[in-house]
């Protein structure tokens, strides 16, 4: 079952996933929760960042202020948002204090391409794994290629993508639930 | 204080339009920067987006990283504030709103509707990055490698990135 995690966990876990998320938090958000510590299982964490991919802001965000308050209310919130934020909201301060002094420097430029493309796979392999996990029937596994395609091949912006793919999939999933119902 | 202000609006707008994220807003953003406020010019602009992305934490904190550039530390707290509060109350009523409707056979079925839009979303965001990362063919194996370690194991992502920085520094 779902591990609960007390507060101090709670903001302990969520500074773990700030501070390492290089190259997007998403996939240390549901390595962290569903993988290392079990605070959610894969289809509850899953509903919970679908929620939040509809509303403005970070989904990752978004769902650091639903699963605190989930747990622990508005302290919850709180704790687990101000974790996301505050590691790399410090590196951010040093980054910003060293560009206005240097700019940009040299040295770096191939270990971060290195970095972003590793940082690349990563994200695709978090999706791949996801989908693996939750076997999705055929037709939400259309809505979601259709998103790949929207937002990755066709480059629409975003907020037209979740418009019109989240009814769709809504739509799909309670159909086919009272199909089974009946 | 009127830039301090400038700059709570600019973002606090942004921040109710980031469906999807960071990226969702970038040209709006590029827009309300160096076109509308004449904060930045265009390359200060990318480099800025760039610092942000190099630093952990999502995305989004390209906002902060602006509002510093704009007006120093200050700059940076009302830019951080700007970008995040809305959105967050916003998922705060989002969770009280499932947490009321519970009892309803509909709703699991309906949440599980948005999940692949979320799921297809993130491998779009991957295939966004690995197209502007895939510049040689070493790129193109570390992000094949990243891709089949991170999906078939359960080891920390935090190996392929070290792996792929060293791989850079090395060979690149």
């Amino acid at each position: 079952m779902d591990n609960v995690p007390g507060k101090l966990e709670l903001f302990l876990g969520y500074a773990k996933i700030g501070l390492l998320g290089f190259g997007g938090v998403g996939p240390w958000s549901r390595h962290v929760i569903v993988e290392e510590r079990k605070w959610l299982s894969e289809r509850d964490y899953a509903e919970v960042l679908g929620l939040g991919q509809i509303l403005p802001g970070p989904n990752v965000g978004n769902a650091s202020v639903m699963i605190g308050r989930r747990f622990h209310g508005l302290a919850g919130s709180l704790l687990a948002t101000g974790g996301l934020y505050v590691g790399p909201l410090c590196i951010l301060v040093i980054l910003s204090i060293l560009y206005d002094l240097y700019g940009t420097r040299p040295g770096v430029a191939p270990f971060m391409q290195g970095v972003a493309a590793a940082a690349a796979g990563m994200v695709i392999g978090t999706a791949v794994k996801m989908g693996q996990n939750l076997r999705p029937p055929p037709e939400l596994v259309l809505v979601g290629l259709l998103a790949v395609l929207g937002a990755a091949v066709l480059r629409l912006p975003l907020p037209l993508v979740v418009l019109v793919l989240a009814p769709m999939g809504v739509w799909l999933s309670l159909r086919r639930s009272w199909q089974a119902a009946k | 204080m009127m830039v301090l202000l400038n700059i709570l609006l600019a973002f606090g707008t942004l921040s109710l339009l980031a469906v999807g994220g960071a990226n969702a807003v970038l040209p709006e953003m590029h827009r309300l920067m160096v076109d509308v406020h004449g904060w930045m010019d265009d390359a200060t602009f990318t480099q800025l987006f760039a610092l942000a992305q190099a630093a952990p934490g999502p995305n989004i904190l390209a906002a902060s990283v602006m509002g510093w550039h704009v007006a120093g530390p200050s700059g940076m707290a009302v830019a951080t504030i700007g970008m995040l509060v809305p959105a967050a109350i916003l998922a705060w009523h989002m969770q009280g709103l499932t947490h009321r409707l519970r009892g309803n056979t509909w709703l699991k079925p309906a949440q599980f509707g948005l999940v692949p839009v979320a799921v297809g979303l993130i491998a779009a965001s991957g295939v966004i990055m690995a197209g502007a990362a895939g510049t040689n063919l070493l790129t193109f194996v570390i992000i094949a490698v990243s891709t089949v370690f991170v999906w078939r194991t359960r080891y920390s992502p935090l190996w392929v990135l070290a792996g792929g920085g060293a791989l850079g520094l090395l060979l690149l």
